[in-house]
């Protein structure tokens, strides 16, 4: 129950279970500092008038005290009415001096911090559309994706508040233990002897709450992810008639995280009230001590009143000091992760002099193809094959045995290991990237929406597209139907995993918006998944004018699609150990007609 | 106020230690109203006088104040967070229940994510409301109330203008509350929008880069976070403000009184311990005074919270069992459509006049485009929905007249979006009997052609489902999908498009391991393939929710022109049949 004279420590030192973050790893690391320490590089300024508005500041914040103290012992003692008026005037302008300070920083600071927010989230985001295919594969989209949500808030924390508020804490000590000591030493140290217990204190909450709070956390996840879970799947469990094991077992998880919740909260309720015990103890021995020097007249009342000014705003410093050591593990761990991705150079880029790349007539060599993801393990060999201008060339062959990597490869998603592959006698390593990507229409297996509206998604290829192009390409993709009937038509808007459309829409939207783009080489992977009967004449009608003006590559599934092809290549174990037209494949009695007769006709 | 009437019931379960919570409360208050009184005496009769007696008494008194405070403060704090989290576990378990009542209709309409989000986060603000929120509220009017009248009576006029920040404080805080909050709000959605985004992105990378759109997507990205940016700088320019402002204005209350008190104390109207006293007093309002202004605001905040809980807890359930409902007994499967219409919505009918018969062990085909009702149909026989016109018999009885658990429970369903759980392959096959054995399981996972890639796991039957890992292909998860139907070895098997993503050649294994299994159940098959449909006992040809056709396929391909063009221009064609024909 400290009592004190200025409002600033009147809110006492504060401390939740939150603010124990749990985290692992290194406090500090000199390299990853500096780097981090970059990012603060254009705002020189911000940081240099924040550093000084907090000088000012704690100077400001110590003299209060001192001024009160004399209204005390100066004017109120000797009755001197004038003086006081000015004092309290005077005093009244350092507070407001103070507070300007305090509004400043805290705009400044928080301004600069929100700024390297902004460009952190922005540079990995540019980043990760430059990375190779091949890191995304090997590191997981989900953790990725909190680099950029969760990563840059602990570093931002650090960077623009907490290396003021920390270096603002050691000055505020430091100038704080002097002023008392100068004041009085002897009464100074008597209220020091009471810190160590408290930093001991601290320590040894942070050390459990830390763990209260992780479990916390995790209980939380726990119960958030398993209510996700069940609520999708309530038509299952009530198809199943299993409502009542469920509800059970999400009791218990829901129980689990009471528990946790009480026990977090059973930790604050000590320490709150113990630090405040601490503070009165350290009240009670300035008013002990002092009181008796005052009647010795070896101390003024004054200067207790400034004390227990001071001692008031001692605590919230260490409270604070004993907090950073996490903001910096944080920040260290985030860091790391964040300039590890930055750091990390794209495999695919586009040489200096790369061309760009004319309309093409569609004429693509695969010369002496080699491809390993990893050395010594090839996953293609010796693939060499033409595709003439106009022609379909259908790929088949057992699940891994590299289909989808010939058809990546053309997409230059990864470099060919050796050989190489030209599109119009020009080595694709030789093409502006995107050039060369503008020219290709990819079709997915698995059709991918974005969120937006269905119109968006068409022209996502060619945001310029005009409402007309839109619908002419909707039209060829024979998805104008469905989409016309839909009540906002065009401007529906695609639902988080495309789920207010089914499959067969999806892939329909898919073809409108590879038409729209008007690719001079079709790269398509067959859906195995069939959908319903009508919808799939649709897009196997849609899909057939689409190949029968461009080069094609297919990844075949369908009977249809092969009997179609200028040329199958059959492709085993990396390697084409076949090709040539439906009929010769099945005559030559080889691995194609063993295929066939396996998928097609096995009973 | 009704709402919150209705949220404070809650607390009603666990009154004991609520109460004890205020009792702590109160004396938190009562000490906080005391202690500047000692501090006072101490001022006065300890230092001035020099009463060395009274100065250690008093000390000690202080100290043994706080301790028993300190008591208090860990029974509130510990007391009134373990009832709150007691009601928030209620409520929870109670909406979870509620869901698990409510129909699909109710399902079809509702988002996950904002039933998610009034389950954790709603009932979460409500758990502070029933908690610390209220408490608080209390607490600081109390502590508002005993201090002013302290002041008032240890001196009117220093009293009044010393509290006449007081209600600046107050309604600063309030409006900065009703300003920020929605702010915070917006932020938040920002930021999720931001995140999906990114989310988007990253799934849809190869899109992204397959049409050259990565400058478009990171100038898209660079509008979004900008919106973050700037709704962010916008809750930074107001709160970097009101902050200082509000410190800055107890400040000057505080200045005032040791102006004003300072010449009292000179004229001899106010002791120098008063005067400190007075301080702290005015000094211990300025916490309560912004709590209020935060709290009030809080309260409508609750309001809302708790009618989105309260929207779960009383919704409806369009399916439920009659009061007289009996469970119904082994049955043996026939099944009848007499009649039967259905609407999602009252004008708009999906089914009409639907009547058929299917026989014990038939085999049922469903045929027609999309939208023209097979699933309805299918949904309609386990009570998913109940039918507007008409009804349902399953051996006769109206499926309304016994309880859902005993016609569903046999009823084997395989849904045409197959879900499964988060746990391991085992547990997703015996998810409808936890009690199965090994040899039950296997048994169940060859006749769904699934027992072959699932030992193939390194963990085979303990492979952990959806985690990192091992995922499951479209194909293979309908495969468990179809075990885990077939495990309960239900009298009635439904297969909406149970096939519909397994390769040609799995989808023959399937085949040849449910003829087997289907015999002396009743059957109904949501056809895509023309071996189908050749099979079934009785072919349903549906368009626009009507039945138009009825058959086998020999009746059907000769006097239905509808059944033949679907049959010829629609169906898979295989090439086996390719080669019959």
């Amino acid at each position: 129950m400290a009592f004190s004279f200025t409002p600033g420590g009147g809110r006492g030192a504060h401390l939740h279970v939150s603010d124990f973050e749990d985290v692992t790893g290194k406090a500090f690391d000199r390299k990853i500092t500096m780097q981090l320490l970059a990012y603060l590089k254009p705002y020189r300024r911000e940081m240099i008038w924040g550093v000084f508005l907090m000088f000012v500041g704690s100077g400001l914040a110590l003299l209060t005290p001192y001024l009160i103290k004399q209204a005390f012992d100066v004017h109120i003692a000797t009755g001197d009415a004038k003086g006081l008026s000015l004092i309290a005037l005077v005093t009244l302008a350092a507070y407001g001096l103070e507070m300007a300070t305090t509004w400043q920083r805290s705009l400044t600071l928080q301004t600069v911090g929100n700024r390297i927010l902004n460009t952190m989230r922005g540079e990995l985001f540019a980043h990760y559309q430059r990375l190779s295919m091949s890191y995304f594969d090997k590191h997981g989209t989900g953790s990725l994706i909190s680099r950029v949500l969760s990563d840059v808030g602990v570093i931002n924390e650090l960077l623009s508040q907490g290396l003021i508020t920390m270096l603002s804490d050691i000055v505020m000590l430091v100038s704080i233990v002097a002023v008392m000591l100068v004041l009085n030493a002897r009464l100074a140290l008597l209220t020091f002897s009471v810190l160590p217990v408290m930093v001991v204190a601290t320590v040894l909450f942070g050390r459990r709450a830390r763990v209260a709070y992780r479990n916390t956390r995790e209980k939380v996840s726990i119960l958030t992810g398993r209510l996700a879970e069940d609520i999708n799947a309530m038509r299952v469990v009530q198809a199943f008639t299993e409502e009542e094991r469920m509800g059970n077992e999400f009791a218990q998880i829901n129980r689990e995280n009471r528990d946790a919740n009480v026990e977090a909260a059973k930790l604050a309720s000590i320490f709150t009230p113990s630090i405040e015990v601490l503070s009165t103890l350290t009240t009670g021995i300035i008013l002990w001590f002092g009181g008796r020097a005052v009647s010795q007249d070896t101390v003024t009342l004054g200067v207790i009143v400034a004390f227990l000014s001071y001692t008031s705003r001692l605590f919230q410093p260490i409270l604070d000091l004993s907090m950073m050591y996490n903001t910096w593990q944080s920040a260290m761990a985030g860091g790391e992760r964040i300039l590890g991705i930055l750091a990390e150079t794209p495999d695919i880029q586009d040489r200096p002099d790369a061309l760009p790349l004319p309309d093409t007539e569609g004429h693509v060599e695969f010369r002496d193809v080699h491809f390993r993801y990893i050395e010594d393990t090839p996953v293609l060999q010796d693939v060499s094959f033409e595709i003439l201008p106009g022609e379909t060339v259908a790929l088949v062959g057992p699940t891994g045995a590299g289909k989808t990597t010939i058809a990546s490869l053309l997409s230059r998603y990864y470099d060919v290991s050796e050989g190489a592959i030209l599109v119009d006698g020009i080595d694709t390593r030789d093409i502006k990237v995107a050039e060369l990507r503008q020219q290709l229409g990819v079709v997915p297996q698995e059709p991918y929406l974005f969120g937006g509206t269905i119109a968006y998604n068409i022209a996502f290829g060619k945001p310029d597209a005009t409402m007309d192009e839109i619908i002419a390409a909707a039209e060829a993709a024979n998805a104008h139907d469905f989409i016309a009937s839909l009540s906002r038509g065009y401007d529906t808007e695609v639902q988080e995993g495309a789920t207010n459309l089914s499959l067969g829409q999806r892939q329909l939207v898919c073809l409108a918006r590879v038409i729209l783009a008007e690719p001079h080489i079709l790269i398509l992977d067959e859906a195995t998944s069939s959908v319903d009967l009508r919808t799939e004449g649709l897009i196997q009608d849609a899909l057939e004018k689409l190949m029968a003006a461009r080069s094609s590559l297919v990844i075949a599934h369908r009977l249809a699609t092969v009997q179609r092809a200028d040329k199958i290549l059959v492709i085993d174990a990396g390697r084409i150990v076949e090709r040539g037209t439906h009929a010769e494949l099945l005559e030559a009695e080889g691995l194609y007609a063993k295929l066939y007769v396996s998928q097609f006709i096995a009973d | 106020m009704q709402t919150i009437l209705r949220v404070l019931a809650y607390v009603k379960r666990y009154w004991v230690a609520e109460a004890f919570a205020y009792l702590c409360m109160l004396g938190i208050a009562a000490s906080r109203l005391i202690s500047p009184k000692i501090i006072e005496r101490i001022v006065d009769l300890g230092i001035e006088q020099g009463q060395a007696d009274m100065l250690l008494n008093l000390v000690l008194l202080l100290l043994g104040l706080t301790l028993v405070t300190g008591l208090f403060r860990f029974g509130e704090g510990f007391l009134t967070e373990s009832v709150s989290q007691d009601v928030s576990y209620d409520m929870r378990n109670e909406a979870y229940a509620k869901l698990q009542s409510l129909s699909f209709s109710y399902h079809d309409r509702a988002q996950t994510g904002q039933l998610l989000a009034r389950i954790t986060s709603d009932i979460e603000r409500l758990r502070m409301l029933t908690g610390r929120g209220l408490l608080r509220l209390l607490d600081s009017l109390v502590l508002l109330v005993g201090t002013t009248v302290l002041l008032l009576r240890m001196n009117l006029s220093l009293a009044l203008v010393s509290l006449a920040v007081m209600p600046v404080i107050f309604l600063i805080m309030r409006k900065y509350r009703s300003t920020q909050h929605p702010r915070f709000r917006d932020r938040q959605n920002k930021m999720a929008v931001l995140a999906s985004r990114l989310e988007q992105n990253l799934y849809g990378m190869d899109v992204v880069r397959g049409f050259a759109q990565e400058q478009k997507e990171i100038e898209r990205f660079g509008k979004v976070n900008k919106a973050v940016y700037d709704v962010s700088q916008a809750i930074v320019r107001l709160g970097s403000t009101v902050n200082p402002l509000v410190v800055l204005l107890a400040s000057a209350g505080s200045v005032l009184v040791l102006w004003l008190g300072g010449r009292l104390v000179i004229n001899g109207s106010l002791t120098l311990g008063q005067l400190v006293a007075f301080n702290t007093y005015v000094l211990q309002l300025v916490g309560p005074m912004r709590r209020l202004g935060f709290l009030v605001t809080g309260i409508t905040e609750a309001q809302a919270s708790g009618e989105r809980v309260f929207e779960i807890l009383d919704a409806r359930s369009e399916v439920e069992d009659r009061p007289d409902a009996r469970p119904l007994g082994h049955i043996e499967g026939r099944v009848a459509f007499e009649d039967v219409s259905f609407g999602y919505l009252a004008d708009r009918p999906v089914l009409e006049s639907v009547s058929f018969v299917a026989e014990p062990g038939q085999i049922i085909a469903l045929l027609g485009p999309t939208g023209s009702g097979k699933t309805t149909i299918t949904n309609l026989i386990p009570r998913f929905y109940d039918v507007t016109q008409g009804a349902i018999t399953v051996d006769g009885t109206d499926i309304r007249d016994v309880t859902l658990e005993s016609l569903r429970s046999q009823i084997g369903i395989v849904m045409q979006e197959t879900l499964l759980f988060g746990n391991t392959v085992r547990e997703n096959i015996a998810f409808g009997r936890p009690d199965a054995t090994q040899e039950e399981i296997e048994r169940v996972a060859r006749a769904a052609a699934a027992h072959e890639f699932i030992i193939g796991f390194p963990n085979g039957y303990d492979t952990e489902v959806g985690e990192r890992g091992v995922t499951l292909s479209g194909g293979q998860r309908q495969r468990i999908a179809i075990a885990r139907a077939l495990l309960l070895d239900p009298r009635i098997l439904i297969l909406d498009d149970a096939t519909s993503s397994v390769d040609t050649d799995t989808e023959l294994k399937i085949q040849a391991a449910l003829d087997t299994l289907v015999a002396g159940r009743t059957t109904f098959v949501i056809a895509q393939r023309v071996s189908t449909v050749r099979n079934a006992d009785l072919i349903l040809v549906i368009n626009r929710g009507q039945l138009v056709a009825t058959g086998t396929h020999r009746q059907l391909i000769r006097e239905s022109g509808i059944y033949a063009e679907i049959y010829h221009r629609q169906l898979r064609q295989d090439l086996s049949e390719t080669e019959v024909a």
